[in-house]
């Protein structure tokens, strides 16, 4: 991590008694647009929230909703799977789109093309893709085997696969981009070095790669953690939750119940993942607040 | 011409083998798009990888809106534009002048509002998705374009102050201070000094929130719901809710929705890159 000296951290302040300058005075008034938004959308919606979900009867409702209980393994999977493989995959990938080519500079330029294009869309495109009757999958699985497909979105556990896939699929290309800007960080000469010694590829990447990428690809794979927390769009546009709300994660849950109008479980349901994401919130602030 | 040796050919082999299914995987959902957009609609179900008759028919369907499903297209379109706008430049105001008080004037408290600025930052957005519906009833702006750029506006704000923080952390105090001595206001300050210096960031961070509000499907569609006031996402995902939903006009209707952000990404990718994948994890 960057280290930053904000100047207030440098400089100590001048004691709150003492009289307002200009520039302070306008710095007050510049920084209030934003203090009313958060004040507005965010410290009312979030007192409100939690108001509303303050009731324990709430809690036990959901401890008996199986969907609950489905949606939270939903989610854990959904977590572990999905980004251990991206991250792994992205640290691959850097590795291939850091080499000096002219055809891998023009695949990185298409490479980023699922980050850069509006999730919807092509999300609807691999939905209908895994249609069972006029999917292009099943059609050619059909011309090949003479066989019908699977019925790929019906199965909760493919299902839910799918929607690993199709969220792998959008944020591939950022972390990749954001593991290349790490690796072209390390120093060409250690690698020249280790060539003169005769090392592997294995080894190069053991003790030249890993060491100087650890920190960032542990705090990518936390950033990754608490944004995927809150992927809606993968599971919610890919299943719909379905078949049987089996697919559901806690993101899509809470939209779940506030149709359903109880909307005091909608909010438990997010109150419960808190205890889960305020430390890595924590975590990741105390990295980036630095 | 030097021969290749054949431990090059070797790793060329190698880089394709991993280039081109790479390739495949990033394509495929999206050449699925574009042939369902230039398929008519006997061709679209085939499961052909290249459409007998190939027409530009269904994109004059959707821009005459000849199709039920289609019937406010341009509306929609229009409210999509202005929200992404709106949000865009009200998200700059705000963090330009949020991130100048903080970093340079060093308003006190400054600190305390980044952290929490930074908080919101990493709460889901999702998670924040039902309480804000709920507010935004109660403060009586469902329906109301207001609603959603304001939400858009909430969620890059953060963000945008924290990239521009660190931006501004990295100009020299030595200028405030020589325009300071020549008498210049804190005001003429922040515009002949501070914002011509920072234009590169602020063209960034008005990119990417023009990109969030554009993009935006959950909050979208939870807080409009008039067929006139909504927009194309929240339009594209109304077409999953019939039975026979004519997928050839809603895969047009998607590809003419994803143009325009990403050919502003590519139209801005060098301030992008610069700008946030330096600020995104910062290492």
């Amino acid at each position: 991590m960057a280290i930053t000296l904000s100047g207030d951290q440098a400089i100590p302040g001048p004691p709150l008694s003492a009289r307002l300058t200009t520039p302070q005075v306008w710095g007050i008034v510049l920084l209030a647009p934003y203090i009313l938004v958060f004040l507005a959308f965010v410290v009312y919606p979030v007192g409100y929230g939690l108001w509303l979900a303050r009731h324990p009867a709430s809690y036990v409702a959901l401890w008996h909703d199986p969907i609950f209980a489905r949606a939270a393994v939903n989610t854990l999977i959904f977590l572990l799977v999905g980004i251990n493989l991206k991250m792994a995959i992205a640290l691959f990938l850097s590795g291939f789109f850091a080499q000096q080519r002219t055809w891998i500079k023009w695949l990185s330029v298409l490479f980023i093309l699922p980050w850069a294009v509006p999730s919807i869309p092509t999300i609807l495109s691999v939905r209908f893709m895994l249609n069972p009757e006029w999917g292009v999958i099943n059609q050619i699985i059909f011309k090949l085997t003479a066989e019908d497909g699977p019925n790929w979105l019906n199965d909760p556990t493919v299902a839910l696969g799918m929607a690993i896939g199709v969220h792998i699929w959008k944020s591939l290309p950022f972390w990749t981009l954001i593991l290349m800007t790490g690796r072209l960080a390390i120093s060409h000469d250690l690698y020249e070095a280790a060539e003169v010694d005769g090392a592997s590829w294995s080894q190069k990447f053991r003790y030249i790669t890993w060491p100087s990428m650890q920190t960032l690809y542990i705090t990518c794979t936390l950033l990754s953690m608490i944004w995927t927390l809150g992927d809606f769009n993968s599971v919610y546009l890919l299943t719909g939750g379905g078949p049987a709300d089996l697919t559901h994660v806690l993101a899509t849950l809470g939209i779940r119940y506030l149709r359903l109008d109880q909307l005091s479980l909608a909010m438990a349901s997010i109150v419960c993942a808190l205890p889960f994401v305020l430390p890595l919130v924590y975590f990741m602030m105390k990295r980036l607040s630095r | 011409m030097k021969l290749p040796t054949l431990r090059e050919i070797g790793t060329e082999a190698k880089l394709l083998l991993i280039g081109i299914p790479v390739l495949i995987w990033t394509l495929v959902p999206i050449y699925h798009m574009f042939l369902f957009a230039i398929s008519p609609k006997e061709d679209a179900f085939s499961g052909k990888l290249w459409p007998a008759h190939p027409t530009l028919n269904n994109f004059k369907i959707v821009f005459y809106q000849e199709h039920y499903f289609l019937r406010d297209f341009w509306i929609q379109f229009f409210n999509s534009v202005v929200i992404a706008l709106s949000a865009g430049a009200l998200t700059l105001m705000i963090a330009t002048a949020a991130a100048f008080s903080i970093s340079r004037l060093r308003v006190p408290g400054g600190r305390w509002v980044m952290n929490l600025a930074l908080f919101t930052y990493f709460i889901p957005a999702a998670f924040l998705a039902v309480p804000m519906y709920r507010t935004m009833g109660n403060y009586g702006l469902l329906n109301n374009h207001w609603s959603l750029i304001l939400a858009m506006v909430t969620i890059a704000s953060p963000y945008a102050i924290w990239v521009l923080k660190q931006a501004s952390d990295k100009l020299p105090v030595e200028l405030d201070e020589a325009a300071t001595m020549d008498g210049a206001t804190t005001l003429q300050l922040f515009r002949l000094v501070y914002v011509p210096l920072m234009m590169p960031s602020l063209v960034a961070i008005g990119t990417y929130a023009i990109l969030l509000a554009w993009n935006e499907y959950l909050y979208a569609f939870l807080l409009l719901s008039k067929d006139t006031e909504i927009t194309l996402p929240v339009a594209l995902g109304n077409f999953l809710a019939a039975d026979d939903s004519p997928w050839e006009l809603l895969m047009t209707t998607g590809f003419i929705y994803a143009l325009p952000p990403a050919a502003i990404y590519y139209a801005f990718k060098r301030y992008m890159v610069g700008g946030l994948t330096a600020g995104a994890v910062k290492s």
